[in-house]
């Protein structure tokens, strides 16, 4: 068993490609699981389902690349109310959120 | 034996009876309290709300199954006896305060924002982001009364409706976020709203607000430095600019939560608001709308509330410099008093005369009591990530 673990670690790292290898700590995706709640959901709801900015539900995030999703995350959207949270939240953060968004929490 | 029995038997039936008793005589001594210093707080993701009360600080209820509460906001019967709590889900809850039980909830709409109570107290009106519009219920039974689509431009398009409040005349007006647009709606014949619009009024109104006398309404503008202003008195003048380019064309800094406009502060002839993309508080005369002053904060207000005597003037602040709420003192327009009550202070709301106030500190999961004149904790009631407090001095103000 012990020996199988890296093998499949492995696995998960070539079929996720390399941006999986930055996964956030356990303490810290909770806290990035937090702050979606808790302060995103201040205008995209506390489910995500919307708010004074759009839904971020997987079917609402499915046409927009990830890569994109992240730069708005860290950099904003001008013109909008999106805020840009580069300034506490690193771009694998960004990508490791996004992931989980367009899979569905 | 049977004669040291026998005593006991009926001693046993009578302390069933006072038993009895008793609990009838709690239910009535429930049923007849008043409620002017009872109040709820929005637990808001837990789907429920606490009752509480103010004099002795004291949680009483729990209603829960309130569905998705994110942004939750309240108004009150004008009896003080019912609180209508707008969740995020669209449903509209209408909660007994002295029994602790929910009466009737309907889902009304996909997405909402808040709502408002009419002046005679008999409509109760939703804003809601999906579909955009205003719906406006019965209060007495929450049975639909009216539906005002906030359809907008060639393309008839539907506006997210913010800012709504009711106003004198039987009327309620709000802001098109979408739209740029400002509407009244005269309920006075319920069945058929009479809209007025006010269109290019500025880009993205965010929320607004009326002043306390019912004349004025105001809607804060996210994509412009600048803020409309209606005159209820006179609506045929149309909605005018003022504030315009608070920000000196500075680059705006970024916002992260919206501020919020219901509690914008109006103290004497003042009106302390918060400022957009900037970390102050704007000070402006009325009548002149001229801008006297600004004050400068922690971070990008979200609320400015003024102590009912308008002598102090309270801010929250959006992340990441939400543990800090500074007190203003409105004499001397300098910051009085900075407490850390916690992080992510959400919400903040005065007893009826000012000399509380009750701070929802979500991370802490704590409802924190300060005294306003000695800036003292005087209590903490236990809360699940609470945001929204509300109290039934509410039910009796213009605007709230």
């Amino acid at each position: 068993m012990a020996k199988s673990l890296p093998i499949v670690g492995a696995f998960l790292v070539l079929i996720a490609g390399p941006a999986a290898m930055a996964e956030p700590t356990a303490e810290r995706q909770g806290e990035l699981l937090y702050r979606l709640r808790q302060d995103c959901g201040s205008c995209h709801g506390m489910t995500l389902k919307g708010g004074l900015g759009p839904s971020l539900l997987p079917a609402a995030l499915a046409d927009s690349p990830a890569e994109a999703l992240v730069e708005v995350i860290l950099d904003g959207r001008p013109g909008t109310p999106m805020a840009p949270w580069g300034f506490e939240i690193d771009r694998d953060e960004a990508g490791w959120l996004v992931r989980r968004l367009k899979e569905g929490l | 034996m049977v004669e040291t029995r026998f005593p006991k038997r009926p001693t046993k039936h009578l302390s069933l009876l006072a038993l009895f008793l008793a609990f009838g005589l709690a239910g009535c001594q429930a049923a007849s309290r008043g409620t002017g210093d009872l109040g709820l707080v929005v637990e808001r993701a837990a789907g429920r709300v606490q009752i509480f009360e103010t004099t002795g600080r004291s949680a009483l209820h729990q209603v829960a199954a309130l569905g998705d509460l994110s942004h939750a906001s309240t108004v009150f019967s004008r009896d003080g006896r019912y609180a209508y709590v707008f969740g995020r889900d669209g449903g509209l809850s209408k909660i007994d305060l002295l029994a602790g039980r929910l009466v009737k909830r309907v889902v009304q709409a996909g997405n909402s924002i808040g709502g408002a109570i009419s002046q005679d107290g008999k409509l109760i009106a939703v804003s809601n982001y999906e579909p955009g519009g205003v719906r406006i219920f019965d209060a007495e039974t929450l049975a639909p009364v009216a539906d005002i689509p906030a359809i907008y431009g060639a393309n008839k398009a539907r506006s997210k409706v913010v800012g709504l409040v009711d106003a004198p005349g039987q009327r309620f007006v709000f802001s098109l976020y979408d739209a740029g647009e400002i509407w009244i709606a005269d309920l006075s014949s319920p069945g058929e709203p009479g809209i007025q619009k006010y269109q290019d009024i500025g880009r993205q109104p965010y929320d607004g607000l009326i002043t306390p006398d019912g004349r004025y309404y105001l809607a804060g503008l996210f994509g412009e430095d600048g803020i409309a202003l209606l005159d209820l008195w006179r609506p045929e003048g149309g909605v005018q600019r003022i504030l315009d380019g608070y920000g000196r064309g500075e680059e705006p800094l970024p916002v992260y939560k919206m501020p919020h406009l219901e509690g914008w502060a109006s103290a004497g002839n003042l009106l302390f608001l918060p400022a957009v993309g900037r970390h102050e508080v704007l000070v402006v005369e009325r009548e002149s709308w001229r801008e006297v002053g600004r004050v400068a904060v922690r971070g990008q207000p979200v609320f400015v509330v003024a102590r009912p005597d308008g002598r102090q003037v309270w801010v929250n602040f959006a992340h990441p410099n939400n543990d800090v709420v500074q007190v203003v003192d409105v004499a001397s327009r300098r910051i009085l008093r900075t407490l850390r009550p916690g992080k992510a202070v959400l919400h903040m709301e005065f007893t009826p005369r000012g000399e509380q106030v009750w701070l929802s500190v979500r991370d802490e999961d704590r409802v924190e009591v300060y005294d306003t004149g000695s800036f003292v904790r005087i209590a903490d009631l236990p809360a699940d990530k609470p945001s929204g407090i509300f109290l039934t001095a509410r039910a009796n103000r213009i605007g709230l």
